[in-house]
């Protein structure tokens, strides 16, 4: 059976079960909308928010970025898993017990003020825009992928997909679609990196192959220093190593931490069970389920970093892997022959002139001809950057797709991580939608604008504030913001930590906040967040003007330094809130 | 009035002993992530053990800390649901 097939029976498969349930589970009421009715098992609830947080980047994009930076890729694993710890402790215990099924409404109360709600309403708005556009693009990745299209055809595919489920399903159907979309993810990710370690290592158990010894040539050397050897043959540093300063890894992953204890989509997953001791069962489960893939990731990330340097260095363009070639076609992948050998050369940027750059050609992206060169490779229009020597161009985020292709694993291995990566890309798009129809149908319309709403005009809201939303986040995933899917939610993340984080904090863990203070932190937090990485991603701003050596990725924990200080500098010059505030927090912090 | 009075200094125990908790699990939280995997990392790799052929350091930051996460959520489970019972502020009570 060839590939093509293979894809079809394994996503059509997934996608009858999706289907399925989502239909079989549909919301009737806005309470099953927003929260399935707060019935929903710990068990069941931590693998659908797990399913929930393995958005595309995760899945797509984080090993790919181990892959290409090695320790610099930590910031991602720890920052994502450690938030949790975060959300679970200091948040999530809190904020169901007030009850409330969104959180500008926590807001919007705790702050007894309408503006407060609005501004929270906007940045959550924001933030799952800025999330949801990763996803949309990580979804075209891998449609463009199965049907050889163009990552804009595949976006659009998924869009289509996602808006009949979330649309319909509310929270109750979403909640049991992702259950089974776990373990699509799940066995996705584990099968392709268990069969690798047996070949690398030799060890079925791959967490034990990136600790244990490389043994595919017949010797016995450390993984990681074989590894190593390889990366600084090519020019690159050390994998273990990294390259970003110390205090930008500090940051980014602080932004992703807090971030994620302020990401609305997040902390509403937890509304779904039923009493606090369900919660923390349910984190625990979550944090587990999330832990199984995450712990795989860098595996499959150093894996491949070996794979793809053995299968194509020195190869020969006519005699390359037949994947190469898709890759290539798709626009994945580019190779120059720059000293005309008809070999493909890949070094990194301790063997270029100046041993800084090690780009293959000028400009970001590479831009197709028409027109075949010597070897029979699609030629460019980018000019050949000279100083380095480096031929090989491919985008990070395709290195878990090309992954078992270079292994050589069987091809339904390769589909059912088709299949897996298509989930992870759907559950979080859902989850979000969600969110971002709630935040417009519920806290914008009835409790802002139109407080006589009735229970099914709001849903009506709700459907289609996603399609409008949905429509957004598909123009954004065909023109991304970030160069990369992991980059792209990371400054969601940012935004989330400078804006939400602090107000909910400070909202149950300080009875002398008020209105004016969060009103105010809040603004402060975004809006500086926001303009720093528009201002580096958009308006031209380069390295060197890097507040303290802080990328744009990681300036949402500064934000949210910011936001901080400047709530409570501002809350100590106004009014106390009022008594009946002080009881609402009484009350919350007691289960 | 002293029954009131009883159960606010209850309750304001209950507190106090949530957040010293808190600040114990937080602490962890730092000293695994911020800590081991990314401000003393370069020393742990020179000067600690190896987990098999790993580096202390660069395992803490790709490996450990998860694992620890996960360590760190279960005994806060276990933690508050003691300190639960013994306040005895379950919620069934509460309500």
């Amino acid at each position: 059976m060839s590939q093509d097939i293979w894809n079809y029976i394994f996503i059509g498969a997934s996608f009858a079960v999706y289907i399925g349930i989502a239909f079989k589970q549909r919301a009737g009421s806005t309470k099953e909308y927003y929260t399935a009715g707060g019935g929903v098992s710990p068990f069941a609830n931590g693998m659908a928010t797990a399913a929930d947080w393995m958005s595309a980047a995760t899945f797509i994009s984080m090993a790919g970025t181990l892959a290409s930076s090695g320790y610099d890729g930590s910031r991602f694993l720890m920052g994502w898993t450690g938030g949790f710890v975060l959300l679970t402790v200091l948040m999530v215990p809190f904020l169901r017990k007030f009850g409330k099924a969104t959180v500008p409404d926590f807001i919007g109360d705790r702050y007894y003020s309408k503006a407060a709600r609005l501004v929270a309403v906007i940045c959550a708005i924001f933030i799952c825009l800025t999330y949801i556009m990763g996803q949309m693009s990580g979804v075209g990745i891998v449609f463009s992928q199965l049907f050889g299209i163009g990552q804009p055809a595949g976006v659009i595919i998924g869009a289509t997909i996602v808006f009949f489920y979330a649309g319909l399903g509310g929270m109750k159907g979403i909640t049991y679609t992702q259950v089974a979309q776990y373990c699509v993810m799940a066995f996705a990710y584990t099968i392709p990196a268990i069969f690798i370690a047996i070949v690398l290592t030799g060890n079925v158990v791959p967490q034990l192959g990136l600790i244990g010894n490389f043994t595919a040539d017949g010797g016995v050397t450390p993984f990681l220093e074989k590894l190593n050897t390889i990366n600084t043959d090519l020019g690159f540093s050390k994998y273990t190593d990294g390259s970003l300063s110390k205090i930008n890894i500090f940051c980014i992953t602080a932004a992703l931490m807090f971030g994620t204890a302020g990401l609305p989509h997040v902390i509403v997953r937890f509304f779904t069970v039923k009493d606090v001791k369900a919660v923390r069962k349910s984190a625990c489960w979550t944090l587990s389920f999330i832990a199984v893939i995450y712990l795989t990731a860098p595996t499959i990330g150093a894996f491949s970093r070996v794979n793809l340097i053995g299968e194509l260095h020195e190869t020969s363009y006519k005699e390359a892997p037949a994947w190469f070639q898709d890759f290539e076609e798709t626009g994945q992948m580019a190779w120059i022959d720059k000293n005309g050998d008809g070999k493909i050369q890949y070094f990194g940027p301790g063997k270029s002139e100046s041993g800084k750059a090690g780009a293959v050609f000028e400009g970001k992206k590479p831009a197709f001809q028409e027109a075949r060169g010597a070897s029979g490779e699609r030629l460019l229009t980018n000019d050949s950057a000279v100083e380095s020597p480096n031929e090989l161009w491919f985008g990070k985020d395709i290195m878990v797709m090309a992954n078992p292709h270079m292994a050589g694993l069987p091809k339904w291995v390769i589909a059912l991580l088709m299949a897996g990566c298509i989930a992870a890309a759907l559950s979080t798009a859902a989850g979000l939608l969600l969110v971002l129809s709630t935040s417009i149908s519920h806290d914008l319309m009835k409790k802002i604008v139109k407080p006589d709403l009735t229970d099914k005009e709001e849903v009506k809201w709700a459907r289609v504030a996603s399609l409008g939303a949905l429509l957004v986040a598909v123009f954004f995933g065909i023109n991304p913001p970030g160069a990369f899917v992991a980059k792209t939610v990371a400054f969601a993340f940012g935004l989330a930590a400078s804006s939400f984080f602090p107000a909910l904090l400070l909202g149950i863990f300080s009875k002398r906040m008020n209105k004016e203070g969060a009103i105010a932190g809040m603004a402060t937090g975004i809006l500086f967040t926001l303009s720093y990485i528009i201002y580096f991603s958009y308006l031209g701003g380069t390295e060197e003007q890097w507040l303290w050596d802080i990328s744009p990725e990681g300036i949402g924990f500064v934000g949210m330094i910011a936001n901080f200080v400047v709530a409570i500098t501002v809350s100590r010059l106004t009014p106390a809130p009022p008594q009946e505030i002080r009881d609402l927090v009484n009350r919350v912090r007691h289960p | 009035m002293s029954n009131i009075q009883g159960k606010s200094d209850a309750e304001d125990r209950y507190w106090k002993a949530n957040l010293r908790w808190l600040v114990v699990i937080l602490g962890a939280w730092f000293f695994v992530s911020f800590g081991c995997g990314i401000l003393f990392r370069g020393w742990l790799d020179e000067n600690f053990f190896r987990v098999g052929t790993a580096p202390f350091g660069f395992w803490m930051a790709q490996q450990g800390s998860i694992i620890s996460f996960v360590l760190l959520l279960i005994a806060y489970a276990k933690i508050m649901n003691g300190l639960d019972a013994k306040f005895k502020v379950d919620e069934e009570e509460s309500k």
